[in-house]
């Protein structure tokens, strides 16, 4: 799932300034999962910007929904009637539906609420870890089920480096090291032989550094014949 | 044919136990620090490394303070870690390294930008330094870039990685460093020297993988200034290790800096005792003015 955060109060009242009638939208899914940008976080933050609204006197109107998943055109097209006379759309999805919603609302400005940090999981109750780098060529079989590119701070591929300690990450004893976790993966799949072997270069043309990427899936694409 | 090799290399080959120290270049657009410590160095040890933006804080680049060093008669050691630059820069760097004459190259990963001074930088790390060693060695010994386009020349470039014994996990550490050796690495310069137990523990591993006999290991060693760097390096410093009986050492000494470099020289007397062991490695940023005495001291300032 998509790991994000909620900006900052401050900061968001500084995007939104000047803006009269506002859309609070989130979204169902990853976002509501890391409880940033879901129905309850939509409706507390609507009532904190109404509130430092009527604090300053201000003549704002403020909205919410939540769509199901706000990175689909289809959902997204569903609150059409919801967006007629607003001046801004806060989105509260990753930044992929912040982006979708741009783009079906054209003449309306969205603003993003949350930050996103990236591809994760929850770890525990209320920690989510970051998990996938999203290199496209992944590598999890030669490392224990363990991401080198998201997980370790230099995604180093024949790690670890010289500042693993007791298991952390030298740069910041709040985070696992990833080769610590790698070594005793491997070990435990009884494979430690993997750690002797050197993985070559990678070809990061496959990640973001080749592109934006595109992805085609010929049996899903629709003739023309069948788009008419 | 013309011997290439650098004098590191020479001094290795020829079976002598080889000293090398580091110059940290400064804060600085003027060379003036670099070249009045090459100056006071010069004979002291076989090749200076100049650090590579060390701790990730912006100072005189590597590549610019190798030059000076050579310009006073000094050989360099370059270090070049993965974290400023992509395999572009890298290979172009290592063309002009050695079209300037270095022969001296030192792989490493380099410090996280998070300690330095510039925090909010993107590090690069598009390759790590085992793949590093692989492409610099495709470089000198194949005469082509990675990917295989052909050089009309190689760079003739003597290739060294780092390994800390002291990090965790231990295991794995003769085992990262025998990648490196497979790699390419020629020589290797280890994390300071403080807990010679463990570094016992770690050359044995070496030996019984015969790493000590492809590659010149050459152990890392600080001269201490203060009780108070002794523990910031005990507490502070990921991948550091500091026996709480040289913190004690140190706290109890009627001259820290006298007991410093005592401390220092009984190590570096028990480095030459170890088993595949072919060279000291001082570390005395901030301090180099001291390297001369440590040398001497150590009966080692005979240089070949
Ligand atoms: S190796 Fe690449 S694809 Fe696989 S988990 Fe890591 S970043 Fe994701
Ligand atoms: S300590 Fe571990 S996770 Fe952190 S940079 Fe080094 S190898 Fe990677």
């Amino acid at each position: 799932m998509i790991i994000a955060e909620r900006k900052g109060l401050d900061r968001i009242i500084e995007m939104l300034d000047g803006r009269r009638s506002i859309l609070v939208a989130g979204c169902r899914s990853c976002v509501s999962v890391c409880q940033a940008g879901g129905e309850r976080e939509v409706v507390a933050l609507a009532e904190a910007l109404r509130l430092h609204a009527a604090s300053k006197g201000m003549d704002r109107s403020i909205d919410t929904v939540t769509i199901e998943r706000q990175c689909e055109k289809e959902w997204v097209m569903e609150i059409a009637p919801l967006i007629e006379g607003k001046d801004a759309i806060l989105s509260m999805a990753c930044g992929v539906g912040a982006q979708i919603m741009q783009q079906a609302f054209t003449d309306v400005q969205v603003f993003p609420g949350l930050n996103t940090e990236g591809m994760g999981a929850p770890e525990v109750q209320g920690v989510y870890e970051e998990r996938c780098g999203g290199c496209g060529d992944c590598v999890l079989h030669l490392t224990g089920g363990i991401c080198p590119v998201a997980r370790c701070s230099k995604s180093l591929l024949n790690g670890p480096c010289g500042g693993s300690q007791d298991g952390r990450c030298e740069i910041d004893p709040e985070k696992p090291c990833a080769w610590d976790m790698i070594y005793r993966s491997l070990v435990r799949l009884g494979r430690p032989d993997l750690l002797e072997i050197n993985i070559p270069p990678k070809d990061w043309s496959h990640s973001h550094h080749g592109g934006p990427r595109r992805v085609v899936r010929k049996r899903a694409v629709l003739s023309e014949e069948e788009v008419a | 044919m013309t011997d290439c090799r650098s004098n590191l290399q020479r001094v290795l080959d020829s079976g002598n136990f080889a000293v090398t120290a580091e110059i940290g270049p400064p804060k600085s657009a003027s060379g003036e620090a670099v070249q009045r410590r090459a100056r006071l160095l010069k004979g002291h040890a076989d090749a200076f490394n100049l650090t590579d933006n060390q701790t990730a804080t912006v100072r005189l680049s590597s590549m610019a303070s190798a030059v000076l060093c050579m310009q006073e008669g000094v050989e360099p050691v370059l270090q070049m870690t993965c974290r400023d630059r992509n395999r572009i820069a890298l290979q172009s760097d290592l063309l002009g390294a050695a079209s300037l004459g270095i022969r001296n190259i030192l792989c490493l990963s380099g410090d996280h930008p998070r300690f330095g001074n510039q925090k909010g930088a993107k590090g690069v790390y598009d390759l790590d330094p085992v793949q590093e060693l692989m492409v610099f060695r495709m470089m000198r010994d194949e005469g082509k870039v990675w990917g295989g386009d052909t050089l009309e020349q190689a760079p003739q470039v003597f290739l060294g990685a780092v390994a800390n014994p002291f990090a965790d996990p231990l295991d794995l550490r003769a085992v990262r460093l025998a990648k490196k050796v497979d790699a390419g690495a020629e020589f290797v310069q280890t994390q300071a020297v403080f807990d010679l137990d463990r570094f016992e523990r770690f050359m044995k591993q070496v030996r019984e993988r015969h790493l000590d006999e492809r590659a010149h290991i050459l152990a890392g060693v600080i001269p201490l200034r203060s009780a108070g760097a002794a523990r910031y390096m005990r507490d502070r410093v990921p991948g550091m290790s500091v026996p709480d009986e040289v913190v004690d050492r140190m706290s109890k000494a009627a001259d820290q800096r006298d007991e410093g470099i005592e401390i220092c020289l009984e190590t570096i007397e028990r480095l030459r005792s170890i088993e595949g062991v072919h060279g000291i490695h001082i570390m005395a940023i901030g301090w180099e003015d001291i390297v001369p005495e440590i040398v001497d001291r150590s009966g080692l300032s005979q240089r070949p």
